[in-house]
């Protein structure tokens, strides 16, 4: 080993507390980095294989009842491949013991074997025997969340009939990744239950001998989905059909679609914003650092080592802190991200987890780090090594100081000895100071952006159910129904106070841009489900045209005053001109919204309702829902309360444990700046501070010089902070607008406070360690050398 | 570099004309140099004398390759210095030059035997370093750190670094400004016995006049400008010096 490579090793030693918190700083912008992106590697690749191996449908059809027959002509429509018919019947079930409503899906399988598409993944038991008629295989979701095993037995209600059902097998499917109720916005996965029945039972279940309501299929290469679906539509239209659709717009792949979408920004702008944050802290760091071994590099060159060979001998120093960071970041990413694909593989019911680590993810998250520690290198190196060695080897000119503007200002008379000295330092290199500060700042920020998260959650799921869905049940029926129902509602024990709705399925259009929704008649002056405006306060309904979410709105490119064209998607399927009235604010969904009168009107259909929003004693819910599962018209009950709890047990277990991930490697990142920036200060000070012990000053004065500066640094970092914060959630909360979630910008006094008190944490805790130093300075070293 | 060009004194090492240099202090100029010719001949050992402010290290500085001239012009073997590119200067002090500055300048992190090392192993036909250190007494203390070194022993490690490499100068800074007496003149034994064994042109600054009596010539500096030179008929051994 040559001389220079044994002193690289002795610094890199000399500088391991330095160079430990370095190379934590690039561990967590890296461990982030590798985190974020191979689990959405892994879950994209785990979905493709899932998607392909099980044979998930291109493409689906629905209609009211089509006879068997139908399909070889489904079949002839040029661009179908498979097509697989089946019934799919909607169910109320019971479970003993389970107070709660519980809808569900009866889905058809073949009588024997597995369906042509939308094959099952047997967890446990095995198939239907379609000589039995009593006999489920139940979604593995559903089964976990009441622990069933096979041979338990669960009743259903289709049709207003009652059935028990024993369930013979646990099974996945690819069409219920993500199985959620119509009208839910997040599953829950106690309430829902998909189950799977052979043919023909079912078919007796649900009066469809010989028939079916649903059909899935796949399409050829060179198919074109949109002609093909407009085909579909034709054939299936004149037996009550519902409407032709992509797997863009099947539910699960939707939701899969938007969640993935989501994970992808937070996958991205998390890790760039903290492997940039990182980058530019190393730079900082880096840049003093070498700058402290200005008289090295000039004794070198006095040698004749040229400028290249001193570069790179501190470019090796440099890498191998990198190095080491980088390893770190790696191996802790892989194993987090492993976590994490785990709990998502959990919450999306993958049956296998298939982890990818692209190497593009490793050698990014390298270069990111080696690059921002090889520029801050090289540039201070080609200061110390640009100017003739005399030079680098006189010290510095005395530095210009100068009364500072603080005292000029005339707190002069105030400041001590050592108060002035701290103030004088602070003004005399302000690029420097700017650069300390907007280290430490850096960190903070990145705090908040991992921490404010839940605070956005917490004021969307206030927003959306504390001001606009205020009811405590909601009754769905299976048709629209008379209104007359809502006396009979309103009459039973405990309900308070009852509002109706109606929801139609369209699909919206102005020009060449579409979105698929629907439209929700509420109550002019209903109380239980309002909407808002932008600064949230509730809105008269408009006695005639259309209400759009702003997002919608931009989406569809309209606004007050524009025509829009409704086409209905269910019924005789009208299409209709609507005027929009004006634009509500709603972060949950993407909802068109009309006074349930004049959207009546416009279906030119009487006063027809969807369902009933109800307030309730909470004391009664359960008798309500009792009375109300056996009523046939009825197509399920939704109770808001669990529905908000199923809410805040999802988003904390998957979002706040990413976030957790995030304030963990803030926080570290947080340390890690502080740290160096104390350590370099007391290198850059050493000499001057042993010389004022010399002149008789106390070790408290000389930390009060050297600490002061770090304190003041600090306090003018978290305003600094606060707005860098600011500007990072509020791309943060833009970049997640998807049309199921959009997050609104807020950030809460805690998190604030908590970002605060992490760099302040981390500061003293640098300042006990560097304080310690300055304990042991070198009093007589001083006198002895020059300067 | 070798080359000697015509009309130029065969045993001049460097020749310096009308050398100024002025230092940029910020607000204030400082001359360290207004104007000074001089030649250095191969082989002997010449004190610059003078109180400090004189210039004579902005002088060395720039004999040394250390530093550039404002104007004026230094030669070494005939090769314009003043001249040379970063490139040039490197190589010129790599394998023709060796350095010993007053306050030593070693790698803190590095043994003596490395401290020399870290200079032979980029020159050219080098001494090893454990007989360089034997020239300066040290080869017992050889695996110390700088910091396990007395000041006039960390001077001795820095004069066998200089002469390691073999150097044709040997330029010394003050070199025994920070030792007491007894220590400063072992170190210039050291000088002495590389200058007298190896013949190297040797350079010694100085602002103590009793130092002067080792040399050949003495060269005294004041405010910038060279004032007398000096030949001493009878040059002392350095350890018959005391101050």
């Amino acid at each position: 080993m040559t001389a220079l490579n044994r002193k690289l090793v002795r610094d890199l030693w000399a500088l391991k507390g330095q160079a430990l918190a370095i190379a934590l700083v690039i561990t967590s912008g890296g461990a982030t980095f590798v985190m974020s992106l191979s689990t959405l590697d892994s879950l994209k690749a785990t979905q493709a294989v899932y998607y392909g191996d099980f044979r998930f449908a291109e493409a689906f059809a629905s209609m009211k009842r089509a006879p068997e027959s139908l399909r070889l002509r489904l079949e002839e429509i040029p661009g179908t491949d498979v097509v697989q018919t089946r019934v799919i019947a909607p169910a109320t079930i019971e479970v003993e013991g389970y107070s709660d409503p519980i809808r569900g899906q009866l889905v058809s399988i073949p009588d024997h074997g597995q369906p042509l598409l939308n094959q099952l993944y047997p967890r446990r038991g095995r198939l239907v025997d379609s000589a039995r008629d009593d006999e489920v295989i139940v979604h593995e979701s559903f089964a976990k969340a009441h622990g069933f095993v096979p041979g338990d037995r669960i009743t259903t209600v289709v049709n207003g009939r009652r059935k028990r059902l024993r369930i013979v097998g646990i099974a996945l499917s690819p069409e219920y990744v993500f199985p959620i109720a119509p009208g839910d916005f997040i599953p829950d996965f106690a309430s829902y239950g998909i189950m799977w029945m052979a043919r023909t039972p079912l078919e007796a279940a649900f009066d469809m001998k010989e028939a079916f309501n649903d059909a899935a299929f796949t399409l050829t290469a060179d198919a074109q989905l949109e002609e093909v679906l407009d085909r579909v539509d034709d054939v299936i239209r004149r037996y009550g059909g519902l409407g032709a659709y992509g797997r863009t717009d099947q539910v699960s792949h939707r939701y899969l679609s938007e969640e993935f979408r989501q994970l992808e920004q937070m996958a991205t702008i998390y890790p760039v914003i903290f492997l940039g944050v990182a980058a530019f802290l190393l730079n900082v760091v880096i840049t003093r650092l070498i700058r402290t071994e200005r008289e090295q590099v000039a004794t070198l060159k006095a040698f004749g080592y040229s400028s290249a060979a001193i570069g790179f001998h501190y470019v090796k120093l440099v890498l191998a802190i990198v190095g080491i960071g980088v390893v770190g970041g790696v191996a802790a990413g892989v194993r987090f991200g492993q976590g994490l694909s785990g709990m998502y593989m959990e919450f999306y019911r993958f049956p296998f987890l298939h982890y990818v680590l692209e190497p593009y993810v490793v050698i990014s998250a390298a270069m990111v780090s080696v690059g921002a520690g090889l520029t801050g290198t090289l540039y201070s190196v080609r200061q110390a090594a640009g100017q003739p060695p005399a030079q680098a080897m006189r010290p510095e000119p005395p530095a210009k100081y100068r009364v500072s503007i603080v005292e000029r200002f005339g707190a002069r008379r105030w400041l001590s000895q050592p108060a002035r000295m701290v103030v004088r330092n602070i003004e005399r290199r302000p690029l420097k100071s700017l650069l300390t500060a907007t280290g430490i700042a850096m960190s903070c920020a990145i705090l908040m952006v991992g921490f404010f998260f839940s605070d956005t959650v917490a004021a969307m799921v206030r927003i959306q159910f504390g001001l606009m869905q205020r009811d405590d049940l909601a009754v769905i029926f299976v048709e629209p129904t008379s209104r007359r129902i809502l006396h009979e509602l309103e009459s039973l024990p405990g309900v308070e106070h009852g509002e109706v709705f109606r929801a139609v399925p369209v699909r919206l259009r102005s020009e060449n841009r579409d979105y698929r929704t629907s439209i929700q008649g509420v109550e002019p002056e209903g109380d239980l489900y309002r909407v808002l405006d932008v600064d949230l306060r509730p809105i008269a309904m408009p006695p005639s045209g259309i209400l759009l979410t702003d997002f919608l709105a931009k989406f569809l490119q309209v606004g007050p005053g524009d025509n829009l064209t409704v086409e209905v998607l269910e019924g005789g399927r009208p299409v209709r001109e609507v005027t929009v009235a004006g634009l509500v604010t709603q972060y949950v969904g993407v909802s068109a919204y009309m006074d349930i009168d004049a959207l009546n009107r416009l279906m030119r259909e009487g006063r027809a309702i969807s369902g009933v929003y109800l307030a309730a004693d909470s004391l009664h819910e359960t008798a309500i829902y009792s009375s109300l599962k056996e009523a046939p018209r009825v197509a399920g009950v939704s109770v808001r309360k669990k529905m908000l709890k199923n809410f805040n047990e999802t988003m904390a277990e998957q979002l706040l444990t990413f976030t957790f991930f995030l304030t963990f490697f803030a926080g570290t990142i947080a340390f890690g700046v502080v740290y160096n920036s104390a350590r370099v200060a007391l290198s850059e000070k050493g000499r001057e501070l042993a010389s004022l012990r010399v002149l008789g000053f106390t070790r408290g004065e000389i930390s009060f010089i050297l600490l002061g500066e770090l304190a003041v640094l600090t306090l003018i970092a978290i305003p600094m902070g606060y707005a860098i914060g600011g500007l990072f959630c509020g791309y943060v909360v833009k970049s997640l607008e998807t049309d199921l979630f959009r997050f609104p910008f807020v950030i809460a006094p805690s998190t604030y406070a908590f970002a605060a008190t992490v760099v302040l944490v981390a500061s003293v805790i640098s300042a006990m360690l560097v304080r310690r130093e300055l304990n042991h300075l070198d009093l007589v070293a001083v006198l002895k050398t020059k300067e | 570099m070798a080359a000697v060009q015509n009309g130029t004194h065969p045993g001049v090492v460097f020749e310096a004309r009308g050398l100024t240099k002025i230092y940029d202090m910020g607000e204030v100029q400082v001359h360290a140099l207004r104007g000074v010719d001089l030649e250095l001949y191969s082989g002997e050992l010449v004190v610059f004398l003078g109180p400090s402010g004189s210039g004579k290290s902005t002088l060395l500085n720039i004999l040394g390759g250390l530093d550039t001239a404002t104007s004026g012009k230094v030669s070494y073997h005939g090769k314009d210095l003043t001249r040379a590119n970063d490139r040039e200067l490197t190589e010129y002090r790599r394998y023709h030059v060796g350095f010993v500055f007053q306050f030593y300048n070693l790698i803190p992190s590095l043994t003596a035997l490395e401290n020399v090392a870290a200079v032979t192993e980029i020159a050219r036909d080098p001494m090893k370093p454990e007989d360089a250190l034997a020239v300066v007494g040290l080869k017992d203390r050889m695996n110390h750190f700088p910091a396990q070194l007395s000041g006039g022993e960390q001077q001795r490690v820095a004069i066998a670094r200089a002469v390691a490499k073999n150097p044709a100068v040997l330029l010394c800074d003050e070199p025994t400004g920070a030792l007491d007496s007894k220590t400063g003149i072992v170190v210039l034994e050291a000088l002495e016995r590389a200058n007298r064994e190896l013949g190297t042109t040797t350079a010694v600054i100085t602002h103590n006049a009793d130092i002067a009596a080792m040399a050949d010539r003495v060269i005294q500096l004041s405010d910038g400008y060279i004032v007398q030179i000096e030949r001493n008929a009878h040059k002392k051994p350095a350890k018959e010096l005391h101050w």
